[in-house]
């Protein structure tokens, strides 16, 4: 049972990204400008598909050079890396989305990718018809469907609804037939990006658990993903990536330690020094995100007494709006502790002036619980509502638990659970009382 | 559920290779038959969608027709008095409408198909070709919808149809082939460009009146009724109308230079389709 079914040689795939365009200030280069742009546009969208040999120029990007591995049947890989790191791309490239630019995979078996959870899922049409049509896309049969239709729906607690437009379902419902289609997937091959990050933790964990019952079957799964305990605990095997090639290729525990401890991950800081590729809309632009201890130094690893303060650095292009920054914060299981808005007075319901703005969040010591948290930096515009940025993930920091015993933890050296991990205020009463010999004896 | 072509799915036994390189034709179309069930599926959806949450429906597929031709009797057959082969105007147009409906929807649903489902595109893979092609099939059920309502206006006009009846689906397939040639053709272009989304309504307008829609073919030079027929909509329309009114001959010539029109509007259609498949997802 070890032959190979996925074999992926030297692959590589070139990404062309706009270039800043060139402009004018004076009223005849504008003109010039309106007159020339349709040819430039031209230009600019036919450079998105055609590429010179010696084609090295700054506009274009390797999404993943030279590649290779080989993966054996029954085999379980994560695939771990940053954003940007070609997970992605790569999972794209064996799920015949988009064609390599050079080097060639061999894939043996049936292949079922999932990249989205309810692709194809038509609001106007009722759960049993979405259930057939996404079935469909998946590349399920209809007598496969069929015969699996009444386990998706028991599986998904849709029950009674499944005959309903799926527009009138809440986003949960919605969100659960589609993962029930997919979990009923029995390809040879699986192929999963990211899918379970969302949805409530519950049914995650469902997913998850039906998850690890295909991989016993003996099938082969690639699974592409943020979550380190659901990759640990699925993998036995783990690719780790950054910018585009294999850094390490080994057991899924040594591998997640390296991405953990290189830096290679979300770390504390995070700019952007082009405008043009950072996030945001019309309005605000993200520009950085940091972690900081109190003394301003880069925090990431924060003692869990000591304060920290998030930073949101972001630029205002258009004035007169009123801007809401405001963060989320989650652990790595993706349980979100809390979220918070800016409450400063000075701009609170105050429409903005363009420029560069840093708004500070203090997190106190002693609320977040030991281990690793993300940060989402986000931004809208209130009144009217425009959404700008959500970054998710921008920064990330270890929170460290002491054993000196002046933590919430006191003088317990063991596992505690939760997100959160307060210094709550404790009393006892006493009672002096003549104790029962029975009990004592007992 | 409704009835659906009963082979499941098989699985792929060889090997897949994914690599850069020439595309082939043959191996697209297998793909296409291999994944028919999904080509069912979505052409079902199409239709299914398409007049969901409308109080008319299909009432739709009738208005469409029903409305231009109010208005072009009007207009060129009692302002303008523009000849019709003797045929009652409101006919002579309808019949012309009937296909001409048929082909502008399919051409704008067929063209527009790639950009509209722009984020499957990017989440997974099926042979893109289901997408025109969905869009040029999806509204050939409009089209039987104001076949019905032409019978009905045949009946009012007292027309009894003439045995070339048995030809007209043969020319509802050349209206067909050619909607869909320039839907795969179209689409593959909007994906890049969009000016294509603007671009079709505008032309399709134009286009109409490149058609005997609302004039007769006889208003054309006989020298140029030929050159004319390089618009397989020409074989179509007035094929239509001769089938169902026995005072007109069967324009066989037109008909036949229209089919030769439509294929290789097919297969460039398909062709220019087939080699640019592959970059959709990164440009869509």
């Amino acid at each position: 049972m070890s032959n190979t079914v996925l074999a992926v040689d030297q692959l590589s795939k070139r990404y062309r990204i706009g270039l800043k365009e060139t402009r004018h200030d004076t009223l005849g280069g504008k003109i010039l400008d309106l007159a020339s742009k349709p040819l430039s546009n031209l230009r600019g969208l036919r450079k998105l598909t055609t590429f010179s040999d010696d084609d090295e120029q700054d506009d274009v990007i390797w999404a993943l050079k030279d590649v290779s591995f080989e993966v054996k049947q029954g085999e379980t890989v994560g695939i771990i890396g940053a954003n940007g790191a070609g997970k992605s791309t790569l999972l794209k490239i064996l799920s015949r989305i988009t064609q390599p630019t050079s080097g060639r995979a061999t894939v043996s078996g049936r292949v079922s990718s999932l990249l989205e959870v309810g692709t194809g899922f038509h609001p106007d049409l009722t759960g049993r018809e979405n259930v057939y049509l996404n079935g469909a896309i998946l590349g399920m049969g209809r007598r496969e469907i069929e015969r699996k239709f009444n386990d998706i729906v028991e599986f998904s607690d849709v029950g009674k609804f499944i005959d309903t437009p799926v527009k009138r379902y809440s986003s949960g419902m919605g969100l659960r037939l589609a993962f029930s289609v997919a979990a009923h997937l029995e390809p040879e091959i699986l192929m999963v990006d990211e899918v379970l990050a969302v949805g409530d933790i519950r049914f995650q964990k469902k997913c998850l658990g039906k998850m690890g019952e295909v991989a016993r079957q003996g099938r082969t799964i690639l699974y592409v993903a943020h979550n380190m305990p659901a990759i640990s605990r699925l993998c036995e095997r783990a690719i780790l990536m950054n910018s585009g090639r294999i850094v390490q290729d080994g057991p899924a525990h040594e591998v997640i330690a390296t991405y953990l401890n290189s830096g290679l991950g979300t770390s504390a800081v995070r700019e952007w020094t082009s405008i043009s590729h950072a996030p945001g809309g019309e309005i605000a632009r993200l520009r950085a995100v940091r972690v900081l201890l109190e003394d301003g130094e880069v925090a990431d690893s924060v003692d869990i007494r000591k304060a920290v303060r998030i930073e949101m650095e972001y630029d205002v292009l258009k004035s007169d709006y009123v801007l809401l920054p405001h963060f989320y914060i989650s652990n790595d299981e993706g349980v979100c502790a809390f979220g918070a808005q800016d409450l400063d007075d000075t701009w609170r319901g105050r429409k903005r002036p363009a420029g560069r703005y840093i708004s500070t969040a203090w997190i106190p010591g002693n609320l977040l619980a030991e281990g690793m948290f993300f940060v989402d930096a986000n931004m809208i515009a209130l009144d009217p509502f425009i959404f700008q940025y959500q970054s998710r993930s921008a920064v990330a920091f270890m929170v460290t638990d002491s054993l000196e015993g002046n933590s919430s933890r006191g003088d317990w050296t063991g596992h505690m659970p939760g997100v959160v991990r307060p210094m709550l205020k404790w009393t006892t009463q006493y009672e002096p009382r003549a104790v029962d010999d029975a009990v004592v004896t007992r | 559920m409704e009835p659906a072509p009963s082979a499941v799915l098989a699985p792929l036994r060889r090997p897949a290779i994914i690599a850069p390189g020439v595309v082939r034709v043959a191996p697209k179309l297998a793909e296409l038959w291999y994944y028919r069930e999904l080509f069912y599926y979505w052409l079902w959806r199409d239709v299914k969608v398409r007049y969901a949450q409308s109080i008319l429906g299909l009432g739709w597929a009738l208005i469409q027709p029903l409305v231009p031709m109010l208005l072009f009797t009007v207009i060129f057959g009692r302002v303008a008095r523009i000849s019709s082969d003797g045929i009652p105007y409101g006919l002579f147009c309808y019949i012309a409408l009937v296909p001409w409906t048929y082909f502008a929807n399919a051409v704008g649903d067929a063209s527009g198909s790639l950009v509209k489902e722009g984020n499957i595109l990017n989440k997974i893979y099926f042979p893109r070709l289901i997408l025109p092609l969905t869009g040029a099939l999806g509204r050939l059920v409009d089209l039987a919808v104001s076949v019905v309502l032409l019978f009905v206006l045949m009946a009012w006009y007292e027309t009894p149809p003439t045995p070339w009846l048995a030809v007209t689906p043969l020319l509802m397939l050349i209206a067909v082939i050619t909607a869909a040639g320039f839907g795969m053709w179209l689409s593959a272009l909007a994906v890049q460009y969009r000016d294509v989304r603007y671009a079709v309504p505008f032309a399709l307008q134009v286009f109409m009146y490149a058609a005997p829609v609302v004039y007769p073919t006889s208003l054309i030079p006989a020298k140029y009724r030929h050159l004319y027929a390089i618009n397989p909509l020409v074989g179509v329309i007035e094929g239509m109308r001769a089938c169902l009114f026995p005072s007109l001959p069967l324009p066989v010539d037109l008909i036949a230079i229209g089919a030769v029109s439509a294929l290789l509007i097919l297969c460039v259609g398909a062709l220019h389709f087939i080699r640019k498949e592959a970059v959709f997802a990164d440009v869509a």
